[in-house]
């Protein structure tokens, strides 16, 4: 399907404009739910009055400081995972290039852990996550480097990293006193609970900064799955591409396990899911993100309600619902 | 009159290895030139120089007069197409949506896809002869069938100049006659084709230009007819051999002698 206005066209395929359509929905819907349900209901006239600072006390309190930032979190560290796990997936050409599994989580888990030893403040421990990534970024991009990066060793660098930074955060844990290996261990399964506008705000910044970027580089991107070869002779500035899609991938997977801790399974399954609904060839930056949108947070409505009062940390019923869902879809694969 | 496309003085090399010292090559406008040499002797790496994926160490490879490094690459790419010798098929494409992506040099963020893409798609698969396949999937297709629609997203993007980085490679005679018959159309059409090939018959029948090559050095040069002696073949291949006349094409057709005498049918 085409759109054409004077001299500008856009190239839109059907189906994918009717997915990114009906998880925009989703998204809302699960973020209505998540603000409305729960042990106080709000109903959802009353949401509506609280944002705009005309309902009661209590629901205002429960809306605006409660339910909607751990929603607007979840919202966006999904997005950011997804849209992570996407440009990964599509630089390596291959859906185990994700960052929950070459290592940039769990470095970044490192960097949270080795601050809330150390006594920081959130906004250390967030700090500390971010650092953790780029660093292990870095050293992971540095050991694969042989005059280029190949996708392959990326990703088998990468597991031996994740292997080590595990055990290396499992360590972390045992030397902890028992306050901060409880802090730390809450912060490690990955968690929207009490997370606050301070939360979502960094995230919010870094997509907003980091998104129109993702835009430019999405086309060349796709040309670059082809080939560094074939990519060159369409004209793509390679290296360049592939250095900007890094730095976004990695900032985004850094700001959203800041915020979130290391989530499993969303960057890992947001671009496949996407990809199998839209079934467009190779990997999709937009559908992925809202995928990662809605898997997060429907994920963590899940982990809130199933077993109330109990509260599942996301992490577990990420991995889970993802992990069904995807083998849902591979078992009919065609795509 | 200089051609659109030289090298002039090329080192060419892969970190320590040096592959070609002080080469030089022109591609004569609107020929067929076919690269031809045994194994490791510098081919591909002379066309990837002139496709500008391999940078060179000394010397510089010119497009219509310009230092082909110094013009916006996408510039480039509108003048000069390249199919390498191996692409990565994205999963799931069909044919239509990789044939639509040699349009990638004309297009923009925010003019994505123009009449003027419609119809260099529409006649690239036209040409290729695989419109019919257009809503399949392309890894479910045949070698032939594959090479084809690389061909057809390679003329997509409409270049003047098409090189070919052993465009027959894998693919069995039937095929390799084929993308050569469509190569040879599209030279006929307008188009300077530079290809590199293993086969020396097939580079003597389709050529209308020939670069022979040993050692990163250019040992002959010219129409197929008037370089291809026995001399040459042996010079470069190291082999014994007769020329006779192609029958088909009246080109020179290599009869290579085996040092095992070939019993001859009772």
């Amino acid at each position: 399907m085409n759109v054409r206005l004077g001299p500008w066209s856009l190239r839109l395929a059907p189906r994918s404009l009717a997915v990114t359509v009906l998880l925009l929905l989703i998204a809302c819907a699960v973020a209505v739910a998540a603000i409305s349900t729960g042990e106080y209901t709000v109903p959802v006239p009353d949401i509506l009055a609280a944002l705009a600072g005309e309902g009661t006390p209590v629901a205002e309190l429960i809306v605006t400081k409660l339910r909607a930032p751990r929603v607007v979190t979840g919202l966006l560290v999904g997005a950011a995972f997804g849209l992570s796990g996407a440009i990964f997936q599509s630089l390596t050409r291959n859906p185990l290039g994700s960052p929950d599994f070459i290592g940039f989580t769990a470095g970044a888990a490192t960097g949270g852990i080795l601050m809330v030893i150390a006594g920081g403040s959130a906004a250390f421990v967030a700090g500390g996550a971010l650092a953790g990534c780029v660093i292990t970024a870095v050293l992971v991009y540095a050991l694969s480097y042989r005059g280029g990066v190949q996708g392959y060793r990326l990703v088998l660098v990468g597991i031996g990293a994740n292997a080590l930074l595990l055990a290396a955060n499992s360590y972390l844990l045992t030397r902890a006193n028992i306050y901060d290996a409880a802090t730390a261990a809450a912060w490690l399964t990955g968690s929207l609970s009490g997370r606050g506008w301070d939360h979502a705000i960094p995230v919010a910044v870094a997509l907003a900064l980091l998104l129109p970027l993702c835009a430019y580089v999405a086309r060349p991107m796709r040309m670059i799955e082809m080939g560094d070869d074939a990519a060159r002779a369409m004209g793509v500035r390679v290296e360049p591409v592939r250095a900007a899609a890094i730095a976004a991938g990695v900032l985004l997977s850094g700001v959203a396990t800041a915020a979130a801790g290391p989530v499993v399974f969303v960057a890992l399954a947001s671009p496949q899911l996407a990809r199998r609904l839209t079934r467009s060839p190779g990997v999709t930056l937009a559908s992925s993100a809202l995928m990662g949108a809605v898997l997060l947070t429907a994920s963590d409505l899940i982990a809130q309600r199933l077993l109330a009062p109990v509260q599942l940390p996301v992490g577990v019923v990420t991995a889970a619902v993802g992990g069904a869902y995807l083998a849902f879809l591979l078992r009919k694969d065609r795509y | 009159m200089t051609p659109r496309l030289s090298g002039t003085d090329l080192t060419l090399a892969y970190d320590q290895r040096i592959v070609a010292e002080q080469l030089s090559v022109s591609i004569p406008d609107r020929s067929f030139t076919v690269i031809i040499g045994p194994n490791a002797c510098g081919k591909s790496t002379l066309l990837r120089a002139l496709a500008r994926m391999l940078k060179p160490r000394k010397g510089a490879v010119h497009l219509d007069g310009s230092v082909i490094t110094s013009l916006p690459s996408k510039e480039v790419a509108r003048r000069l197409g390249l199919l390498p010798q191996s692409s990565i098929v994205p999963d799931g494409i069909t044919v239509a949506d990789l044939v639509a992506r040699g349009r990638y040099p004309h297009q923009r963020l925010m003019r994505q896809w123009s009449k003027a893409d419609e119809a260099a798609v529409t006649e690239a698969m036209r040409a290729t002869n695989v419109t019919e396949l257009a809503d399949r999937i392309v890894d479910e297709l045949s070698g032939g069938q594959r090479q084809r629609v690389w061909l057809a997203m390679a003329l997509a993007q409409e270049t003047p100049i098409l090189l070919l980085d052993e465009p027959t490679t894998f693919l069995d005679i039937a095929h390799q006659i084929e993308v050569l018959d469509l190569c040879a159309d599209l030279h006929e059409s307008g188009r300077t084709m530079v290809a590199v090939l293993h086969d020396l018959n097939q580079a003597c029948r389709y050529a209308t230009h020939l670069i022979v090559m040993r050692d990163g050095r250019v040992l002959a040069e010219g129409h197929p007819a008037d370089v291809v002696t026995p001399e040459l073949v042996r010079q470069v291949f190291e082999l014994r051999c007769e020329i006779i006349q192609d029958p088909q094409s009246g080109t020179p057709l290599i009869v290579p002698e085996s040092r095992r005498r070939v019993a001859a049918p009772a």
